[in-house]
């Protein structure tokens, strides 16, 4: 399988990457070339195999639902370039 | 042309945990901002989550309170996007396997009738932060406060047909996660929050019409009125020959409209994968068995044993049972004024009246379940009559005292002296010659509703303190000479 520019431009933007012209020419070779492998990957017959979602034989450990932390605002909020009553600030976004 | 309306809902209800999804900070509503933050949903490198154990529970009550298949094993995913309130990059959600898999629920109607609603899932995730676009410098505030806060997303299938379907369906599951206990809900304070899928279709056609999606809806109200102003709106285009665009949009209950709020083609890109950081969470049958066993009595349940318990009429068990508080109060109020069908009125009655009048909630009356029961108790015992124990129930919603103290107080005691009624009744026959002898010469049919005026003229001489079970006997005697 082999990937446009346009379509690593595509993943780039998702991903919030700024990509040269150069560098999107690289990655569209690298980037299909590991397709290629999924691709020979998907010629094995995984009929009756549970996909894994997790390569360890193991079960989620679960908390008890107890308060535990305590506030550390002031300690957060100075590693934050701008800040406001207690907000992180950041470019405007409006949807 | 004729167009029918299909509808599925989303609806995200904040389980009601001390702590985070995934993290020990508090959960409360209205910290100060980022005061209820930690490594974790700040999305700090190399921070872990763990789940939490009270948030599976409830997830599990609500898959068996609506018929659902439990996910014996579940999976958390990535959704990943990006916006400055979503510190991470992703939202841990769930995809492939979600805990509660396909249910359904029957939601009855206020006409009677009952329609099934498929419920496709409901899966845990957390919710991100909130962003506040006031003026800070020409920038956006960010309160992560929220972050990682528990919800359940519970997806219906598009068996919705109608505005009022959606409402009916959106208060019972309300009604259920109340009654569960797993939500405040709270939708004011966004404790539940409703997304509407809305397309349609020429009556008759299988396939479904291009849908849209209205985010956020936050009242019974507002989803009623989003959805009557949705369907026009399509309807305009449709009738034009246009076509509805696939996409996100706002209601705005001030304009009551919908808006666009972006195109869905290119912001669904979510690329979900399993969370390498979370294992898959295996269910033990006991531990489901279990949590089956232990859930409270439902609300459909408690309505059905009204009816059957209390002979109180469909609709009226309806109403009761809608909110557990609501259920609880009757209970009592029956139980101490021993009349059930009188509890069940005034509840539904003046009980709701004044509470609406305020705009309170049932648990905040100032007349309590058994000072109510009490009140009512009198009115069986014939203290006082039902238009007397109206004033009461008002002194004491003021703080005014217990209704024994009130109508103490006040001398509203019932006249049940019989000579006393008779001589009351006399007085009235005499100062009213005409309307005597005008009854006297009317047919007996016509009598019947003559001699209302009669009784209104004894409960005034009485300031109504007659008993009317002792005033109509004598009133017809004494009439009919």
């Amino acid at each position: 399988m082999s990937l446009e520019k346009q379509d690593v431009q595509k993943i780039a933007h998702l991903a919030r990457l700024s990509l040269s012209d150069q560098d999107a020419e690289e990655y569209k070779h690298s980037l299909s070339s590991v397709l290629d492998l999924v691709e020979q990957m998907q010629s094995v017959d995984t009929e009756g195999v549970e996909p894994l979602s997790n390569p360890l034989e193991a079960t989620q450990r679960l908390r008890e639902d107890v308060v535990t932390e305590q506030d550390r605002r002031e300690a957060f909020l100075s590693n934050a370039p701008l800040t406001e009553s207690g907000l992180f600030l950041v470019p405007k976004v409006i949807d | 042309m004729n167009w029918e309306v299909v509808i599925g809902l989303e609806i995200h209800a904040q389980l009601a945990t001390k702590s985070k999804l995934f993290s020990g900070a508090a959960t409360s509503f209205g910290a100060e901002p980022n005061t209820n933050t930690t490594l974790v949903d700040l999305g700090m490198p190399g921070a872990l989550p763990v789940f939490n154990k009270e948030a599976l529970r409830m997830a599990v009550m609500f898959g068996h309170a609506v018929n659902a298949e439990i996910g014996m094993t579940s999976v958390f995913a990535r959704k990943n996007y990006f916006y400055p309130d979503l510190p991470k990059g992703y939202q841990t959600s769930q995809m492939d396997h979600p805990i509660v898999g396909s249910g359904h629920l029957d939601v009855a109607l206020e006409d009677g009738t009952v329609t099934r609603v498929g419920i496709t899932r409901a899966h845990l995730e957390e919710d991100a932060g909130k962003s506040l676009h006031e003026d800070f410098q020409g920038m956006t505030g960010i309160d992560l406060n929220r972050s990682s806060t528990p919800l359940l997303e519970i997806v219906s299938e598009p068996d919705i047909r109608s505005a009022k379907e959606a409402v009916a369906y959106v208060k019972m599951i309300h009604s259920i996660v109340t009654y569960l206990g797993i939500c405040d809900g709270n939708m004011a304070e966004g404790s539940m929050r409703c997304d509407v899928n809305l397309s349609l279709r020429p009556k008759g056609q299988q396939e479904y019409g291009t849908r849209t999606e209205i985010k956020n809806v936050n009242s019974f109200r507002f989803i009623e009125k989003a959805i009557y102003s949705e369907i026009e709106r399509q309807m305009d285009i449709l009738e034009d020959g246009g076509k509805i665009v696939q996409e996100t949009r706002l209601y705005d209950p001030d304009k009551d409209e919908t808006r666009s709020m972006r195109s869905k083609e290119d912001a669904n890109d979510y690329r979900y994968f399993p969370c390498p950081d979370l294992l898959p969470i295996i269910l033990e049958q006991s531990y489901v068995d279990d949590i089956k066993a232990s859930l409270p009595e439902l609300p459909t349940q408690k309505a059905k044993r009204f009816e059957e318990e209390y002979s109180l009429s469909e609709y009226d068990s309806g109403v009761l049972s809608s909110s557990r508080a609501m259920a609880d109060y009757f209970e009592i109020a029956a139980k101490v004024s021993k009349n059930t069908k009188l509890a069940a009125n005034w509840v539904m009655g003046e009980v709701s009246k004044f509470l609406n009048q305020e705009n309170i909630e049932i648990n905040q009356s100032p007349v309590s379940a058994d000072a109510l029961g009490l009140l009512l108790s009198r009115i069986e015992d014939n203290t006082i009559n039902g238009k007397t124990a109206k004033d009461v129930f008002q002194c004491m919603w003021l703080g005014e005292g217990s209704a024994d103290e009130i109508i103490d107080k006040k001398g509203l005691k019932q006249v049940t002296d019989t000579g006393a009624i008779e001589a009351m009744i006399q007085g009235v026959i005499d100062a009213n010659p005409a309307q005597v002898e005008q009854f006297r010469a009317s047919e007996p049919d016509k009598r019947k509703k003559m001699i209302g005026f009669f009784m209104g003229q004894v409960m005034k001489a009485s300031q109504g303190k007659a008993n009317p079970g002792l005033v109509t006997p004598i009133l017809n005697k004494l009439l009919n000479g």
